[in-house]
């Protein structure tokens, strides 16, 4: 048998029951407390926090994105112990930056925060990686560089996960990327038809089972000549 | 259930007679002095081979990953050293495609999403576009809408158990649970004319109020499932060959499974009390009487106890709804979002020009964002919503429960069986349209 847990209570900091927000203001609804709190302790880190639709908003220096996130998950005040969601948004007006949201939750003070930082398109689009507080972050980060080419550095295994790793044509969730694909439907047809229906493992999962040398000979040849494979 | 502790109680079970006539009875995981076995056997039974790893491949075709998951596994003779998932086979834009389309015109696209609980996901979209309309929907509504959330979490279990049954080799519960299901589906089709891709909710309602008579159909519902839950029940609970295939497997404990970011059944299971009803709740679910079960191991015998246990907390909903069930108008009054009726918009003419603009042109909430997060069967499902004052959304990010849950099975098989693989694998309860999108 297995070893019995303790019961984890959510609310277990003593906050007061919640209920069914009503008649929540566009901005400036009651915002919530880590805000200001947080605001005092990174002072030039935290650039301006609103509420929006009941929900408060932190905007970050991304150069700081990993000390506060550290400092909302460890801090015995915030206990942040819960990353809901982690993704990106790209405006219409090309000048707006891109921004990265990460959605928080205090599961122990039942409290909701988003946290962005913003990115400039002019530079590289790199933010540090939460994976090593979240280990939910994994496949969420993984998604959002999928699908913006967003870098999160310090993530252990950052490849495209919903695309095949051979993807060419970009990032679908960019706004610059034409709603039915870069490349003209002939031009997918092609590529669709030259792939290699053997190809589907990577090096990595071949390397497991020395599976390389069981490979058909020209498999073989193209593997060495540099083309890879896998999904 | 509750925070008390569990014990597992194995029954025996009959195969055949003796030669009295009498059932006889084999214990099954018992030894021949009637002590309980270790029911967690593989590390006294794995044998001592050594020599190469091997590469499984298991889908991305295979009935039993529930859709189009591939995993790659490297097994050690028969336990799983390593697990590698490939997902994206359904891969379909659906956050793309909701950024050219009106917020009513997504709601078609939230059926397609996690299809077995389509009317659910409809509710959450219509939630989350009202938040950042700012629009409060009616008594009437939010009550129809806990029905129709509800109803959706029984088609889902309901789903999840029969195929977690066939899964492990059971067949019978899987034809109980879908027979089941139909009613729903009947009930469903009555109300809104479909059964699997519902549409049912509009910004600021519902397309349709229930029709006459309906509530009795639900309340014969009401009054027979529970029945064939604990039917379910009796046959699974305490059945020798399903607890020996599912107690000790996948175990997260509490701290890894809020870490991993679990949520739904799989996190309740490892012993967190966090269901989205009722810490950050919406649709008045505060003011119902219901219990949020807990496991205390996380493994698949938990998770599997705490949907059962769900089930019948879900028809606790439904009779509490309907019992309150209050008269009066479906839709809010606010021309901004709702379509003037049908006979106005033909015979007067603003009527017809106000019918025209909001279909052409759709309603515009103004700039500002929303994340409402729902308890759907899988776990927290957020809809992330960015308006720039538009009639369509900047973007529209699903926050997608079972592609999270999917993230942590390369821990969670790490040491098990190969057959293992496929319990675990059912115990996430993973829809793949909703994790590819």
């Amino acid at each position: 048998m297995t070893e019995k847990f303790q019961i984890v209570e959510a609310g277990s900091a003593g906050t007061a029951q919640p209920s069914t927000p009503r008649n929540v203001p566009h901005r400036g609804g009651r915002a919530n407390p880590t805000a200001t709190q947080l605001a005092e302790q990174f002072p030039g880190a935290v650039l301006r926090s609103e509420v929006v639709w009941g929900e408060t908003i932190v905007y970050v220096a991304t150069s700081s994105v990993a000390a506060i996130m550290r400092w909302l998950h460890d801090e015995p005040s915030q206990q942040y112990d819960y990353l809901s969601d982690v993704t990106a948004v790209e405006y219409r007006d090309f000048e707006t930056p891109i921004e990265v949201v990460w959605h928080l939750r205090s599961l122990p003070n039942r409290r909701f925060l988003r946290v962005k930082t913003v990115l400039s398109k002019s530079a590289p689009l790199e933010v540090p990686s939460v994976w090593g507080i979240w280990k939910a972050a994994d496949w969420m980060e993984r998604e959002c560089y999928d699908m913006f080419g967003i870098r999160f550095t310090g993530h252990p295994d950052l490849r495209r996960i919903l695309m095949w790793e051979q993807y060419k044509e970009g990032f679908p969730l960019r706004k610059d990327f034409p709603l039915r694909g870069r490349f003209s439907r002939a031009e997918q047809l092609r590529q669709a038809l030259a792939q290699n229906p053997e190809a589907k493992y990577s090096m990595e999962e071949l390397s497991i089972a020395d599976a390389f040398e069981d490979l058909p000979d020209d498999m073989r040849q193209r593997l060495g000549a540099g083309e890879r494979t896998g999904e | 259930m509750g925070s008390g502790n569990r014990t597992v109680e194995v029954e025996l079970s009959t195969t055949g007679l003796d030669a009295q006539g009498r059932p006889q009875r084999v214990p099954l995981v018992r030894d021949s002095g009637g002590q309980p076995l270790d029911i967690t056997p593989y590390e006294s039974m794995e044998p001592e081979l050594s020599g190469d790893h091997m590469l499984i491949n298991i889908g991305p075709q295979h009935p039993a990953t529930h859709g189009v998951l591939r995993l790659v596994l490297e097994l050690d003779g028969e336990t799983v050293v390593r697990c590698i998932p490939h997902v994206g086979y359904l891969h379909c834009g659906f956050e793309k495609i909701g950024e050219y389309r009106q917020y009513n015109q997504i709601i078609p696209w939230t059926d397609r999403e996690d299809y077995l609980n389509s009317i659910g996901n409809n509710v959450a979209f219509a939630l989350g576009a009202e938040r950042l309309f700012g629009i409060d929907i009616t008594e009437r509504c939010t009550v129809l809408r806990v029905i129709a959330a509800e109803l959706s979490r029984i088609i889902s279990h309901l789903v999840w158990l029969g195929t977690t049954c066939i899964d492990i080799g059971a067949f019978t519960p899987f034809l109980w649970a879908f027979q089941e299901r139909e009613n729903v589906y009947n009930l469903l089709e009555s109300w809104v004319g479909a059964r699997l891709t519902t549409s049912a909710t509009r910004v600021g309602g519902m397309a349709a109020d229930i029709p006459t008579g309906w509530v009795d159909g639900l309340k014969q519902f009401i009054g027979s499932f529970p029945r064939t839950v604990d039917e379910i029940d009796r046959m699974l609970t305490k059945n020798g060959i399903w607890v020996g295939r599912t107690v000790g497997l996948g175990v997260m404990t509490p701290d890894e499974a809020i870490n991993w970011g679990l949520s739904g059944p799989m996190l309740r299971a490892s012993g967190v009390a966090y269901d989205v009803r009722k810490d950050f709740p919406y649709l008045d679910y505060e003011t119902y009487d219901f219990d949020v079960p807990v496991g205390t191991n996380g493994d698949v015998y938990d998770r599997y106890l705490v949907r059962m246990e769900e089930l019948r907390q879900s028809v606790r909903i439904l009779q509490q709804a309907v019992d309150r069930l209050p008269d009066g108008p479906v839709n809010v009054d606010d021309a901004r979002v709702i379509l003037p009726p049908k006979s106005k918009a033909t015979s007067e003419m603003e009527s017809m020009i106000h019918h025209f603009k909001q279909v052409m042109e759709g309603p515009r909430p103004p700039a500002g964002e929303s994340y409402v997060a729902v308890e759907s069967p899988k776990g927290e499902k957020g809809y992330y919503m960015v308006s720039d004052g538009t009639s369509k959304p900047v973007r529209w990010r699903i926050r997608p429960p079972s592609f999270i849950n999917l993230s942590a099975i390369p821990k969670m098989v790490e040491g098990h069986l190969l057959s293992d693989v496929i319990a675990i694998n059912a115990s996430i309860d993973i829809v793949m349209g909703e994790i590819d999108r």
